[in-house]
C-alpha cells in the first residue's frame, strides 16, 4: 500500500528526465519524418537518374506549383480526418465556389483588385456554407460524414453545372491572373505557393498550438470523453467542416487564378488525391493522430513521381499505381500501430502515435 | 448535517422503477460505499447526482443549499466530479492533456484571446497534482492509451481530485484492475479523502468496501435500506442487507 508514497520522489525525477529528452524524442517520434525520407529517397533517386532535368528550379517550382492547391485543400482535410471524419466534398466545393466567385466577378465586370477580392470573399463564403451543412448534418443529424460528403460531393457539383449550363466561366480579372496565378515572391518562388505556405502555416498553428487544435485531437480521440467533461462536441465538429469548406473556397479562387477559367469537368479525383496524401503523410483515418506537416509531405509525393516519371521517361500513368501502394502501406501500418497499442502496456512504445487505442479496446484490455 | 443529502430520490424508465424515493448522504473527508445488488439503482442515483440525468422527485441539498444539476456541467460547477468506469480518457493525449481537458489555461493577453495555451503552467501544475496524489504516472507525455491499466486510471482518478472541491464519485474503479493496481486505486481514493473530499465508491466487491469505507449504504429496489458503520460490520452483513435476508430475518 505504501508503494506510491515511498516512490513519489522518484516519480518526480521520472518525470521531469521524462520531460527533458522530450524533445529530441518529439522530433524523432513525428511520424512525418518517415515520409519525409520516403520523399528525399524518391528524389534522390529522380536525381541521380536525369540529374540535368529533375533537380532544375524550373521543375522544383512545377512540383510546388503543383501541389499548391492539394496542399490548401489539405489543410483542412487534416482537421476532418483527425476527429475521424472524412470531407469527400472539397472538389465539388472547389469547383462551387470557383463557379460562384467567376460569376460575382463577371457581374462586377471582371477587372480590378477590389473585384478580385469580393471574389475571393464570395469564394470563401460558399465554402463555408457547404461546409456548414455538411458539419450540421454529421454533427446534429448524425449522418455518417462518408455519406453527407458524398450527396454533398454530388449536390455541390450539380448546382455548379445548374448554374453555368456546365460551361466553364472564363472572365477572371487579370489583376489576380497575374499576381496569384503567375506573380513570384522575390523573382523565383510562385506568389500562389506563398498563399499555400501561409494557409499551412496558419493551419498547423491552430492545430497544434491552440486549444481550439486540441480539442480537435481530443474529440477525434474520445468524443463521448469530450462530453462527460463539458467539450461541445457537436459544435466543434461543425467549425471544423466549415474550416474544410474555406479551404475548399480559397482553393477555387487560387484554381481560377491559375487556369483562368473555372474546371468543372477537372476535380473528381481532387478530394480522393488529397484524401490519399494526408493519410500517407499520417493522419490516421480513425482519428486522433495527424500533422499539417505531414499532410504537405504526403501530397508533394504523388506530384514528384508524376514529374520525376516524366522526365525520365516512364509512362506517368504508373504514378497512380505507386500512390495506391503507399496508400494501402500507410493505413496498413497505422493498423498495426494501434494493434500493437492495444495489445498492452508490456512492450515500450516506441512513437508518438503509438497510441491509436480507441474507447472499445480500452475496455477490453480492461476486461482481460 | 451532511454535506450532500439527497431525499426521496425518483427515477423511473418506462415501467421500470429505477429509484422509488430514495435516500443518499454523503459526508465530508469521508468515504461512503454505495453496495446493492444489480438493478438496486446505484448507477441511477450516481447519474443523478452527479447531473447525468435528471430525478423525476425528491430533492438534493449541497453544504444544506438546495441544488438542481440539469447536467454534468452543473455538478462540476458544484465540485463534484465523477471517475467513469470506462474512465472517460482520450487515449491519444498525454496525461496533462487529459487533465486539463476541456479546462485548459490559456496565456495572458492577446494570445490568450487566440486560443492559445500556457503548456509550462498546464504541465507543472500536472507534475503537482500526480505527486500529491502519489498517483503512478511516470511519463507525462506519452499518451494515455500506451499505459497500464493502473496507469489510466491514475490520471482519471487525479483529474477528478484535481477538480473536485466537494464531492467524487468513483464508478466500480478496480473493477478492470489487478490486485497491485487496486491496492494502488484504494490508496488514491484515501488520499483523496484526507485533502477533505466526500468519496462515493460504488463496489461489488465487498472486502475492498469494507478495507477503504467509513460508512456503507444499501440501496435494494431504488430505495436506502441500510446505512451500516464499515468499521464493525462484516461481509456477511452487507450481502445480507443487499439481498434483503436481514429483513427476513429480523421479521
Amino acid at each position: 500500500m505504501s508503494t506510491p508514497m515511498k516512490t513519489s520522489s522518484q516519480d518526480i525525477q521520472d518525470m521531469i528526465k521524462s520531460e527533458q529528452v522530450s524533445i529530441i524524442q518529439r522530433i524523432t517520434r513525428v511520424q512525418a519524418l518517415q515520409i519525409v525520407l520516403v520523399l528525399l529517397t524518391i528524389s534522390i533517386i529522380f536525381s541521380i537518374m536525369a540529374p540535368d532535368a529533375f533537380l532544375t528550379v524550373f521543375n522544383l517550382r512545377s512540383i510546388m506549383m503543383n501541389t499548391a492547391i492539394f496542399a490548401v485543400l489539405g489543410v483542412g482535410a487534416t482537421f476532418v480526418i483527425i476527429t475521424a471524419g472524412i470531407d469527400l466534398s472539397i472538389g465539388s466545393v472547389l469547383i462551387f465556389s470557383s463557379v460562384i466567385s467567376a460569376m460575382v466577378m463577371g457581374n462586377l465586370g471582371a477587372s480590378g483588385w477590389t473585384t478580385s477580392l469580393i471574389g475571393l470573399g464570395a469564394a470563401i463564403l460558399s465554402g463555408a456554407a457547404w461546409g456548414w451543412l455538411n458539419g450540421v448534418l454529421v454533427a446534429k443529424a448524425k449522418v455518417p460524414p462518408f455519406i453527407v460528403t458524398l450527396g454533398t460531393m454530388g449536390a455541390a457539383l450539380g448546382l455548379a453545372q445548374v448554374l453555368t449550363g456546365g460551361i466553364d466561366l472564363y472572365e477572371i480579372p487579370t489583376e489576380m491572373v497575374d499576381t496569384i496565378g503567375f506573380g513570384n515572391l522575390f523573382g523565383e518562388l510562385p506568389n500562389l505557393v506563398v498563399l499555400a505556405a501561409v494557409v499551412c502555416l496558419l493551419g498547423g498553428i491552430l492545430l497544434h498550438l491552440t486549444r481550439f487544435g486540441l480539442t480537435t485531437y481530443a474529440v477525434g480521440s474520445n468524443p463521448e470523453a469530450c462530453r462527460r467533461v463539458g467539450v461541445k462536441v457537436d459544435r466543434h465538429l461543425i467549425w471544423i467542416y466549415i474550416i474544410s469548406g474555406v479551404t475548399a473556397g480559397l482553393a477555387g479562387w487560387m484554381s481560377i487564378a491559375f487556369f483562368q477559367q473555372t474546371s468543372i469537368g477537372g476535380n473528381s479525383m481532387t478530394p480522393l488525391t488529397v484524401i490519399a496524401g494526408v493519410v500517407i503523410g499520417g493522419t490516421s483515418l480513425f482519428g486522433g493522430i495527424g500533422t499539417i506537416f505531414g499532410s504537405v509531405i504526403g501530397l508533394l509525393i504523388p506530384v514528384v513521381l508524376q514529374s520525376g516519371f516524366i522526365i525520365i521517361g516512364v509512362e506517368s500513368y504508373w504514378q497512380g499505381v505507386v500512390i495506391g501502394i503507399f496508400l494501402i502501406a500507410a493505413v496498413y501500418i497505422d493498423g498495426k500501430r494501434r494493434e500493437r497499442a492495444a495489445r498492452g502496456s508490456g512492450r515500450k512504445p516506441r512513437r508518438l502515435q503509438v497510441g491509436g487505442v480507441q474507447v472499445g479496446s480500452t475496455e477490453k484490455e480492461g476486461i482481460k | 448535517m451532511a454535506l450532500l443529502e439527497a431525499r426521496g430520490i425518483v427515477r423511473t424508465y418506462g415501467s421500470v422503477v429505477a429509484l422509488d424515493g430514495a435516500d443518499f448522504d454523503v459526508e465530508a473527508g469521508q468515504v461512503t460505499a454505495l453496495i446493492g445488488d444489480n438493478g438496486a439503482g446505484k448507477s441511477t442515483l450516481v447519474k443523478i447526482l452527479s447531473g447525468t440525468e435528471n430525478a423525476e422527485a425528491g430533492e438534493v441539498t449541497l453544504d444544506g443549499n438546495w441544488v438542481n444539476f440539469n447536467n454534468p456541467a452543473a455538478a462540476r460547477s458544484h465540485g463534484i466530479e465523477t471517475v467513469f468506469q470506462d474512465l472517460a480518457l482520450c487515449p491519444h493525449l498525454d496525461p496533462v492533456k487529459n487533465l486539463y481537458l476541456n479546462r485548459e489555461i490559456k496565456r495572458s493577453g492577446l494570445l490568450g484571446l487566440l486560443g492559445f495555451m500556457d503548456r509550462k503552467a498546464m504541465r507543472d501544475h500536472s507534475v503537482e497534482v500526480f505527486t500529491d496524489l502519489g498517483a503512478t504516472v511516470r511519463k507525462l507525455n506519452e499518451p494515455v492509451g500506451t499505459m497500464s491499466g493502473g496507469q489510466k486510471q491514475s490520471v482519471a482518478v487525479a483529474r477528478s481530485a484535481a477538480w473536485a472541491s466537494k464531492i467524487i464519485f468513483f464508478d466500480e474503479p478496480t473493477a478492470a484492475l489487478g490486485v497491485v493496481q487496486t491496492a494502488n486505486v484504494l490508496d488514491l481514493i484515501r488520499r483523496v479523502r484526507d485533502k477533505g473530499i466526500g468519496v462515493v465508491l460504488i463496489s461489488h466487491s465487498m472486502p475492498e468496501v469494507l478495507e477503504v469505507a467509513d460508512t456503507v449504504q444499501v440501496l435494494r429496489r431504488g430505495r436506502r435500506v441500510a446505512t451500516i458503520n464499515a468499521a464493525d460490520s462484516s461481509i456477511e452483513e452487507l450481502v445480507g442487507a443487499m439481498t434483503g435476508k436481514l429483513d427476513e430475518e429480523a421479521a
